[in-house]
């Protein structure tokens, strides 16, 4: 059991959804996030004072997957979220050490899917 | 005895003086009455068109907020931008060679006396025949020549405004400037002369009382021309052509908007009997607010069977769309027939909606589908509702095709119609085109992601939330 967290362009959040579906990937939790990495901030101006921004608004993808799902979702992602320009995002992987379906009270691998 | 000389010649002078003021009092007291009934009801007259035309000023703000409310927060300091700078652009070119274009005495196609600055003589308030000036076309109303201008400049700005919500979320700030400043000195005021101004579209008795055709249809269709020249939004579009909705980011600040929009019309069709005419204000009043209520309720009705839910911001288009197609006609018909002039638009605007967007035209407010689609059926409404004793007599249009006047009135209107589209259709588009072969009119691709707020104005609208998840 994996969990995969992607930050991504917020535009791409569309196709990245798109390819998910095609792989059929349909669990996930999206979130609004602000942060920042190489791509560098922009300048925002309020009644002639300038200040930089630079946390960059983007959406963070948190998908709990079983071992075998793993590539195919980094691949779904990476299809959907790609654009070739620095900006467009990072996928982390990481282990689960357990995962509870709260309704049913199953565990492990059975839960996720 | 010197002081007492003078005295005495000083009494003298002032009896005889005081005779003669005393015969002159006799007949001045009868003129005095007669002029100050005169200026009293050129006082009221003037008092209720400027009210009225302070009402349709707060239109602006109606605008600002149903676009803003329809549009993406990461656009909403834009279009509040666009909003409020037309008003200003409207102002001075309509000052500068709008209201000359449009009122000046002139030929069919154009006035050309006293263009520049209201510069032409003028008698105003003096009416009819007693009139002497250049701007004849307004020589019915009674009220002084700033008043009539006034009143018509906050007609202009909201043929202005309307452009802006269609354009919403991809033009360039700058773009908008130029478009709106050409729209209001030079393509309004044309084909408005055409209507109002004593052009030949007036000469051939095509009737429209406070606008449907010279403000909603004109606004409509240099909207309809910008959105298609720039090109829908990004992610408007899927590959195979469907379109996807990009909601607004705010429907109570739309309902505000709408609200008080509504209100403003009550300042827009009244005020455009441009007298405090009793009878007439409260009965307009009346068709006004009728139409509305029923193009809100068909509407509902119509999103609720053909989408299967009321949405809000159809409710609210169809308040809109009503008072839009109501307008043309709002003094000649009956309460009853304003009913079914703003029922029909309310049905119109749910059913072109989704029409605009499958042919393409990404319009984020629904301008085209309230202000064209409905200015035109307004405008025709005219040629098939008009009602004795509202038509058909002096400087009234004929009874229309429902009330035994024929097809010849409907005819004429439609004539209106498509004249007054292709003149606008052609101009701005021609305008558009050229000025996005020039300094280009649509933002970059990064610039229309990122939002219009940041890209075009360096500031977003609500800087201490964070709102941008797309769907």
């Amino acid at each position: 059991m994996k969990l995969i967290i992607a930050i991504i362009r917020p535009e791409k959040l569309v196709d990245v959804k798109k390819e998910l579906n095609e792989a059929s990937i349909n669990l996930m939790t999206v979130i609004n996030s602000i942060g920042s990495g190489r791509q560098m901030g922009y300048p925002e101006t309020y009644r002639g004072v300038k200040h930089e921004i630079r946390l960059l608004k983007k959406i963070e993808l948190q998908i709990a997957v079983n071992d075998d799902y793993v590539e195919p979702t980094i691949k779904a992602i990476t299809r959907g979220a790609k654009t070739g320009n620095i900006g467009d995002g990072k996928i982390f992987v990481v282990p689960i050490e357990e995962c509870i379906r709260i309704r049913t009270g199953e565990r492990g691998s059975r839960a996720i899917g | 005895m010197k002081v007492l000389k003078i005295l005495t010649v000083f009494i003298i002078v002032m009896m005889c003086a005081g005779f003669s003021f005393a015969q002159d009092t006799e007949l001045a007291t009868v003129q005095t009455a007669s002029d100050s009934l005169a200026l009293n009801n050129v006082a009221l007259d003037t008092l209720w068109v400027l009210f009225a035309a302070f009402l349709v000023f707060f239109m602006n703000l109606g605008f600002a907020m149903v676009e803003a409310g329809l549009q993406q927060a990461k656009n909403s300091v834009n279009i509040s931008a666009k909003n409020f700078i037309v008003f200003a652009i409207s102002s001075i070119a309509f000052w500068f060679i709008g209201w000359g274009l449009m009122f000046g005495d002139g030929n069919g196609f154009m006035g050309y006396k006293g263009m520049f600055m209201m510069s032409g003589p003028d008698n105003s308030p003096a009416i009819g025949n007693s009139y002497h000036g250049v701007y004849s076309a307004l020589n019915w109303t009674g009220v002084p020549l700033y008043a009539k201008f006034f009143f018509e400049l906050v007609f202009c700005a909201t043929a202005a405004t309307i452009v802006s919500g269609a354009v919403g979320g991809r033009i360039k700030f700058i773009a908008f400037i130029i478009f709106s400043f050409i729209l209001t000195s030079i393509i309004y005021p044309i084909a408005g002369h055409w209507i109002w101004g004593g052009g030949w579209l007036a000469q051939r008795g095509f009737w429209d009382f406070a606008g449907s055709t010279v403000v909603h249809s004109i606004g409509g269709w240099a909207a309809l021309t910008g959105a298609f020249v720039l090109g829908p939004r990004i992610g408007k579009y899927n590959p195979d052509g469907s379109a996807n909705s990009i909601p607004g980011h705010s429907l109570p600040l739309a309902t505000l908007g709408v609200f008080v929009l509504w209100f403003g019309w009550f300042g827009f069709n009244p005020g455009s009997t441009m007298a405090a005419n009793a009878f007439d204000i409260g009965r307009i009043a009346v068709t006004t607010n009728l139409a509305a209520a029923a193009g809100t309720m068909t509407a509902t009705i119509t999103a609720w069977i053909a989408m299967g839910k009321p949405d809000l911001s159809m409710i609210l288009n169809g308040a809109l769309a009503g008072l839009v197609a109501v307008t043309a006609s709002c003094a000649w018909v009956t309460p009853g027939a304003s009913i079914i002039i703003g029922g029909i638009a309310g049905i119109l605007v749910v059913l072109f909606v989704p029409a605009f967007d499958r042919w393409g035209i990404d319009d984020p407010v629904g301008a085209c589908s309230v202000h064209l689609v409905n200015g035109v059926w307004g405008t025709l409404a005219v040629g098939l509702f008009a009602a004795a004793p509202y038509a058909g007599g002096n400087n009234q249009p004929p009874p229309g095709l429902f009330y035994g006047g024929g097809i010849s009135s409907f005819a004429n209107q439609l004539v209106g119609v498509v004249a007054v589209g292709s003149f606008v259709f052609i101009t701005s588009w021609v305008i558009w085109v050229i000025i996005n072969a020039t300094m280009g009119i649509r933002v970059s691709r990064d610039e229309e992601l990122i939002g219009l707020d940041i890209s075009e104005h360096g500031i977003e609208g609500y800087p201490d939330f964070e709102s941008f998840t797309l769907k």
